[in-house]
């Protein structure tokens, strides 16, 4: 396959990007979308171009760190699929494809395809966690929990942090990973002594970062690599009004 | 998630502090409790105007009993102001939530994507903040031309049911047009509204969705047929 790749191009936090196309070729539909980058950044590099930078890690659609906007798309145009797992075969040969960074103001570009997620990070710090000593892996029965919050709480775990949700949202909300991360504790027993301030304190987070708030558009889900029901949005919504109704506040 | 942390800010902990209203999700709160007291009076207003279908004499005893509503207790038109204060409250809320968080959403994407898909949401959800925006526009003129009576042709407040008709007679479809074009744009507003409103008040569940999707074309559908039916009869003949 031969493809027309249009990348946005930025040498810097501060400076000014732009799309640069560059024409690749010799692409076999079984390489990843990364593949692809990286057989461009073998040849920029030979000819001593500047590399495209774009962040990726397992490669295996679990650590949630590629996330490039394509064809106006997070992820790009297969459902429930990570960039890195995103196989070029669902293109054409002679397509051209737009591949941006995410954007949203929380989202500063550090440079290229990079952005600086760390403010999914600081909404995690402010209540993404569980302070009570749980050990080691209990024994299965060892704690009771009813099967449908269990998997209601595993399947809301399964959010890789990748902050698609934030790329496709016409707000730029970042509801769908709070609402994936409050449901998963909230549900399960460890969860319930900060249950109350975990909502607050992680709104409060996401509002702060600077991401808009959430109009139920359903974009995130439409994009999420793990398909994150739209539900948890319900669940976070209604955590949050009990905790604003009872004097119990936040942790800070 | 990598861990690069350039924290910018106050930090969290003084944030918190912030009222419930400041957050985006007490925002949208207000907006969906606000939006409910306002289909509420939609739904009452509706039956209230159906009674154009009885008869001149029905309806213009309606709108004078509406007047009374608590006297002695309340003085004359007592229960129309409280009723008035509560929808503007309603309304301001309403507007200020949804212009706060349009505001809060334009900022938050500072650089725009130079490829976006077109948006995959409803029609109804995209075209909330442009249709909210025809429906105040409406509202307005609504209450100068058959509450104050000063945009309407025959203005006596004595005869409510004469302005209806003079309102949508034929040569001012103008009129008829505008009040079709608002009361659709409400349909459309309360098809994604009443459905958002409730998962927004905390519904979550699967079955949930499907049953709040129905109440919401139920309640705009409803409203559209109903208030749609009386510039309808008049222009029709049916109501004359
Ligand atoms: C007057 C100008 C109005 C504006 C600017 C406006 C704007 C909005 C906006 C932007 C939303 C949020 C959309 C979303 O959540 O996706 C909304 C929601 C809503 N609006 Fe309006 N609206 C207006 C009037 C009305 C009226 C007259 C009613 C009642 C008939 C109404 C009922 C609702 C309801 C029930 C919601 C859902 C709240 C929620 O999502 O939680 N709105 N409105
Ligand atoms: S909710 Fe989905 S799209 Fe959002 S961060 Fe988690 S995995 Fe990514
Ligand atoms: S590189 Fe880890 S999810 Fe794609």
């Amino acid at each position: 396959m031969n493809l027309t790749l249009r990348i946005w191009r930025q040498a810097g936090p501060d400076v000014r990007g732009r799309m640069v196309a560059y024409q690749v070729t010799g692409v076999s539909p079984d390489m990843s979308f990364l593949e692809v980058l990286d057989m461009l950044n073998e040849r920029l590099t030979l000819e001593g171009a500047d590399p495209v930078a774009f962040d990726h890690d397992c490669r295996e659609g679990i650590c949630g760190a590629c996330g490039v906007v394509v064809n106006g798309v997070p992820h790009g145009p297969q459902k429930a699929t990570t960039t890195c797992q995103l196989h070029m075969r669902h293109f054409r040969d002679g397509d051209t494809i737009d591949v941006e960074p995410w954007r949203a103001r929380a989202f500063p570009v550090v440079k290229d395809l990079v952005v600086d997620r760390g403010a999914l990070d600081r909404v995690i710090q402010a209540g993404g966690y569980v302070s009570a000593p749980t050990g080691s892996a209990p024994d299965a029965h060892a704690l009771p929990v009813p099967k449908a919050d269990a998997d209601a709480a595993f399947e809301a775990a399964t959010c890789i942090g990748c902050g698609a949700c934030v790329a496709a949202c016409p707000n730029g909300s970042a509801m769908l990973f709070t609402a994936a991360k409050v449901t998963h504790l909230g549900l399960l027993p460890q969860g319930q002594p900060e249950r109350q301030s975990r909502v607050l304190d992680m709104v409060a987070a996401q509002d702060e970062a600077g991401f808009g708030g959430c109009t139920n558009t359903g974009e995130c889900t439409a994009v999420c690599p793990k398909g994150i029901p739209l539900e948890t949005i319900g669940q976070l919504n209604r955590d949050y009004l009990q905790a604003s109704r009872r004097p119990a506040r936040s942790r800070s | 998630m990598h861990w690069t942390n350039r924290s910018s800010g106050p930090s969290v902990g003084a944030v918190v502090t912030a009222s419930a209203v400041r957050s985006t999700v007490g925002q949208k709160m207000l907006m969906a409790v606000s939006g409910i007291v306002l289909v509420l009076f939609l739904v009452a207003h509706m039956a209230g105007n159906l009674k154009v279908f009885v008869g001149a004499e029905s309806f213009d005893h309606y709108a004078h009993w509406l007047r009374t509503i608590g006297a002695p207790l309340l003085p004359d038109s007592g229960y129309l102001w409280i009723q008035r204060t509560v929808l503007t409250a309603a309304l301001v809320a309403h507007v200020w939530a949804a212009t706060s968080l349009a505001l809060r959403a334009r900022a938050a994407r500072p650089v725009r994507y130079a490829h976006r898909r077109p948006v995959q949401g409803s029609y109804a959800a995209r075209t909330m903040r442009w249709g909210g925006v025809i429906i105040l526009l409406f509202a307005v003129f609504h209450v100068l031309d058959l509450t104050t009576g000063h945009l309407n042709p025959v203005g006596d407040r004595a005869h409510p049911y004469a302005n209806v008709v003079a309102d949508f007679a034929p040569e001012r479809w103008y009129v008829t047009l505008f009040y079709t074009l608002a009361v659709l744009a409400v349909g459309l507003h309360l098809w994604h509204g009443v459905f958002s409103a409730v998962r927004t008040l905390g519904q979550r569940t699967a079955v949930g969705e499907r049953r709040a999707r129905l109440a919401a074309s139920a309640v705009a559908v409803g409203l559209c047929a109903g208030y749609l039916s009386v510039p309808f009869a008049v222009m029709s003949g049916l109501v004359g």
